[in-house]
């Protein structure tokens, strides 16, 4: 078991991030399409904690998880939080210039999808993926 | 022609090419859509190639970033084609919920100049980089590979927030 911090405070903070999860998926064994999709679903994630919630962090961890490497990403920011989580999860919903495709599509990317979020507060997204097709 | 930092911006005859060789941080995508749009602008290029098979990951941003070069590329009356892009990557984009719906694709820079209507010149194909010592290369040309710093991080000097409108 072993785990990483990034702290994600500039824009170049979330290529950090993606060179981080990059690096465990690819010594977790995770197939190309199962590290590309973690990866864009950290990016996606970073970015909404530099964006929205003003900077944070992510710790990275892996552990063994049956024949294969289970990944999890813990982003934490302190910013404003998100009052309304199943709006914020819909597809198209934004509050600012993008897509409004983040989070929701972070969700389908990876295994496991936590959030947890207190206005005033700041946000917490928890994913993992695992290696070796486990399947969903 | 302004140099755009890491990404080169190339003119060959009637179409601008670009190579994404480094990890686009956002202000790099940024700046490339409006580098690329200018360039089409003052050269009248009917074509834009973009050739992103370098690229090992494509987020939202980025995504979104390549789009609204295609649609700048449209309203300057040019055709925005993207070449290369990764397996890995387009089985991604569609689970996130970005098929990049009205994009022009390619597989390689050579089908991209064919669908343009645009005949390369034999032996000098867009899609292997010229030796150092080419004949006759254009200063364009040149300047653009020495900017190429390679498939790393390109950490330009004073990073930047993005400010969000
Ligand atoms: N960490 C966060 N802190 C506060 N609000 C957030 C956070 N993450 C997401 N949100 C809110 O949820 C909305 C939807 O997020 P999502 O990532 O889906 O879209 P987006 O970031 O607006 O656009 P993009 O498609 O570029 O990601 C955001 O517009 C924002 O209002
Ligand atoms: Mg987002």
């Amino acid at each position: 078991m072993e785990a990483r911090v990034v702290t994600i405070a500039t824009e170049l903070d979330i290529v950090r991030v993606r060179q981080t999860v990059r690096d465990i998926a690819v010594r977790g064994r995770f197939s190309l399409v199962e590290q590309t999709k973690l990866v864009t679903a950290a990016s996606e994630l970073a970015r909404n904690a530099l964006v929205h919630g003003g900077g944070g962090e992510v710790s990275v961890s892996a552990e063994p998880a049956g024949p294969g490497v289970r990944v999890r990403l813990v982003f934490v920011d302190h910013g404003p939080g998100i009052a309304d989580l199943d709006q914020a999860l819909t597809d198209g919903f934004t509050t600012g210039s993008g897509l409004g495709l983040g989070l929701g599509g972070a969700r389908r990317l990876v295994d496991e999808f936590h959030i947890e979020s207190t206005p005033g507060r700041g946000t917490t997204v928890t994913i993992s993926s695992t290696s070796g097709g486990v399947v969903r | 022609m302004r140099p755009t930092g890491a990404v080169p911006v190339l003119t060959l005859g009637d179409v601008v090419l670009v190579s994404i060789q480094v990890e686009l941080h956002d202000e790099l995508a940024l700046r490339l859509q409006q580098d690329l749009a200018e360039r089409v602008a003052a050269t009248g290029a009917r074509g834009v190639v973009i050739d992103v098979s370098a690229i090992d990951i494509v987020d939202s941003f980025l995504a979104k970033v390549l789009h609204d070069i295609s649609a700048t590329a449209a309203m300057l009356a040019s055709t925005a084609v993207v070449v290369g892009i990764r397996p890995a990557v387009a089985i991604t984009l569609v689970e996130l919920g970005l098929p990049l719906r009205g994009l022009r694709t390619a597989p390689s820079v050579d089908v991209a100049f064919t669908m343009l209507g645009v005949r390369q010149s034999a032996g000098s194909p867009a899609s292997t980089v010229p030796p150092p010592a080419a004949e006759h290369p254009s200063s364009d040309v040149g300047r653009g590979r020495r900017e190429n710093v390679g498939a790393h991080e390109q950490l330009p000097p004073s990073p930047r927030v993005r400010e969000m409108g």
